[in-house]
């Protein structure tokens, strides 16, 4: 019995709720309060109606909510030649390409480097590993010289293709395929089974936790771009909503801040601005919650040895 | 008939060299987009060029340059990267273990719900981040921190906080750490608690005393390869952060040079200045750096065992 007291004290990943976990809750619930109060502002203020946004002193709780902060929004873009609605739809659909292709050729990578033999096959994933810490920020000239040589400025693949390739991505779903027996797919290649034919029936049905993350972090990577719309197009009606949501904010040191000279400084603009980050924001929330069981599992497998 | 079996030599073909065609895609957007640019910075890197001239070769110029000639990179770019990498990457790398295990002692439900929004800031990368925090730091009156000093009698008028060269590089690292409990910190979270509990049972009957030499001996052991990645994504995190100062003050350069961080400057230089040559080789010097104190903290966390 003694022993059973003493093992008490070890409480990695309990079952039920014990007094002794109270000391956690102490400084967890202050610091998760903090880290979530700027959110809860930008919520409450996207809902505030004008009159409340310039209230002194300010009010954080928004006390009548209204939607005219939306409206706004779509009449501040319905001034210019282009609407809102056609930003969003040019990062839903590079979005959705982005995360589609992600997942389609990494996965075809990452399974040849987890479950065959060949020559070089070390050092691709040795240079992926160290690839892991490329900093895409570090390298904008080259980048841009080589999508000027490859004719990609002003198209829109400009905003998907540079995306594509997500050595993180490749580092995940390659260690959570290393984990899947190679009997399997032994005995699967014994029955005479393609490659391709492994990877589609055997491969992806079990590792859709770690293809959930891949499409989680291409989504936020595709998503918050700047990169494109920034460097990249010239034609307004190709650039995304991020973007979009920079002409908003003033000083944002955007020549193109047209709407942002309109709207940036005035009380208006800041509940416009507000109602443009929800939008931004509320897919990342929807798509993390929904799918974080399976990232909490696919990082079980990220250990680097 | 003929059309069939003319099918049939197609998909042996693509069969036999399924590692080729699998990998192709992956391999040539990798190297399009990743190698190639880095071996570019490199040898733009040499140069003098200023994307509208010929590029001539200056051989190690730019570099000794930056080195000593380049007085915002000494008294600004540089110390202030120290400061930022010191405070964001470090401390918000010791900070995200700590709250990962911290979660780890408490019930699933609560660690889930605190855990998601621990995570939160880091989706709001970019232009977000300006927007949630101008909220807090606007310059005038109806800013949220200026209406609270200006009630509590500490300032007397509001300040313009985040053009400011006082305050800048402060919001910033303020902002990155808010922001830094990333896919490193879900992975030391996982590690944490896949630990084998009987590693923890044994360390107890062997000697361990406290929380803290639980840490020290027996949750860092056993999670180092986790400890590896959440490191390597700390540095990434914190050099990728690198314009978070002119996404806040609007301006590149950031008001006296407050923020400038070293991807700021390389971004100065070629993209304000147009002197390609030389942000490349401030570029390399980034690459150079992550690289190394990466091989650092792999020394930390890998070959201790080996």
């Amino acid at each position: 019995m003694q022993k059973r007291n003493k093992i008490k004290i070890i409480g990695i990943n309990p079952r039920r709720f014990d007094r002794s976990q109270i000391k956690f809750y102490l400084y967890l619930l202050p610091i998760v309060f903090i880290t979530a109060l700027p959110i809860i502002f930008i919520f409450f203020n996207a809902f505030k109606p004008l009159d409340e946004l310039l209230v002194y002193p300010p009010k954080f709780i928004t006390l009548r909510p209204t939607l005219q902060n939306f409206r706004n929004l779509a009449a501040t873009s319905a001034n210019k030649s282009i609407p809102m609605s056609r930003y969003l739809f040019n990062s839903i659909l590079s979005t959705m390409s982005v995360v589609l292709l992600t997942l389609t050729i990494t996965v075809m990578a990452a399974y040849c480097m987890s479950k065959r033999k060949y020559r070089l096959k070390n050092m691709f994933f040795n240079i992926n590993e160290a690839a892991l810490m490329f900093v895409p920020v570090a390298v904008a000239i080259p980048r841009y010289l080589i999508i000027f040589k490859l004719g990609l400025v002003n198209s829109f693949l400009v905003h998907i293709v540079p995306l594509v390739a997500l050595p993180v991505g490749l580092y995940l779903i390659k260690q959570f395929i290393d984990d899947f027996p190679d009997s399997v797919v032994e005995a699967a290649k014994i029955d005479g089974a393609s490659d391709y034919y492994i990877l589609r029936k055997v491969i992806i049905p079990n590792i859709t936790p770690a293809l959930a993350t891949v499409a989680i972090l291409s989504f936020q990577s595709s998503w918050n771009s700047l990169e494109a719309s920034n460097y990249y197009i010239n034609n307004e009606a190709l650039k995304s909503f991020s973007f979009y949501m920079t002409t908003l904010t003033a000083n944002s040191g955007n020549a193109n801040g047209m709407v942002g000279q309109m709207t940036g400084n005035t009380v208006a603009g800041l509940g416009i601005q507000a109602a443009a980050a929800l939008i931004m924001f509320i897919p990342n929330l929807i798509l993390f919650i929904i799918l974080q069981s399976r990232v909490m599992n696919t990082m079980s497998h990220s250990g680097m040895k | 008939m003929k059309n069939k079996q003319w099918i049939k030599k197609v998909k042996g073909y693509f069969d036999h060299h399924s590692i080729f065609w699998l990998q192709l895609p992956f391999l040539s957007l990798f190297a399009v987009f990743i190698i190639i640019p880095v071996l570019i910075a490199i040898g733009l890197s040499f140069t003098d060029f200023n994307s509208i001239q010929k590029p001539n070769i200056v051989g190690l110029g730019n570099y000794v340059n930056i080195l000593t000639d380049d007085a915002i990179f000494m008294e600004h770019a540089f110390p202030n990267t120290i400061q930022f990498s010191i405070i964001v990457g470090v401390g918000g790398y010791i900070l995200s273990f700590f709250l990962a295990w911290s979660l780890a002692q408490i019930t699933k439900i609560p660690r889930t719900i605190m855990a998601i929004i621990l995570y939160l800031p880091s989706m709001t990368s970019g232009v977000m981040l300006s927007t949630v925090w101008q909220v807090i730091f606007a310059g005038d009156k109806i800013g949220y921190l200026n209406s609270i000093l200006l009630k509590l009698d500490i300032i007397q008028k509001p300040v313009i906080w985040l053009s400011d060269d006082r305050y800048l590089l402060l919001i910033m690292i303020i902002v990155s750490l808010w922001s830094s409990m990333g896919v490193g910190f879900l992975a030391m979270l996982a590690g944490i608690l896949n630990v084998n509990k009987e590693l923890y049972e044994a360390a107890y009957i062997d000697g361990v005393r406290n929380r803290f030499q639980e840490i020290l001996y027996v949750t860092i052991p056993a999670i180092r390869p986790f400890m590896m990645f959440g490191a390597v994504m700390a540095i990434v995190n914190t050099f990728q952060n690198g314009s978070i100062g002119v996404m806040l003050s609007g301006a590149n350069p950031t008001p006296g040079y407050a923020g400038q961080l070293l991807v700021t400057h390389a971004e100065e230089y070629a993209f304000v200045r147009y002197e390609m040559g030389y942000g490349a080789a401030i570029s390399v010097l980034i690459l150079i750096l992550v690289w190394v104190i990466s091989q650092m903290a792999k020394r930390l966390f890998i070959d201790k065992d080996r």
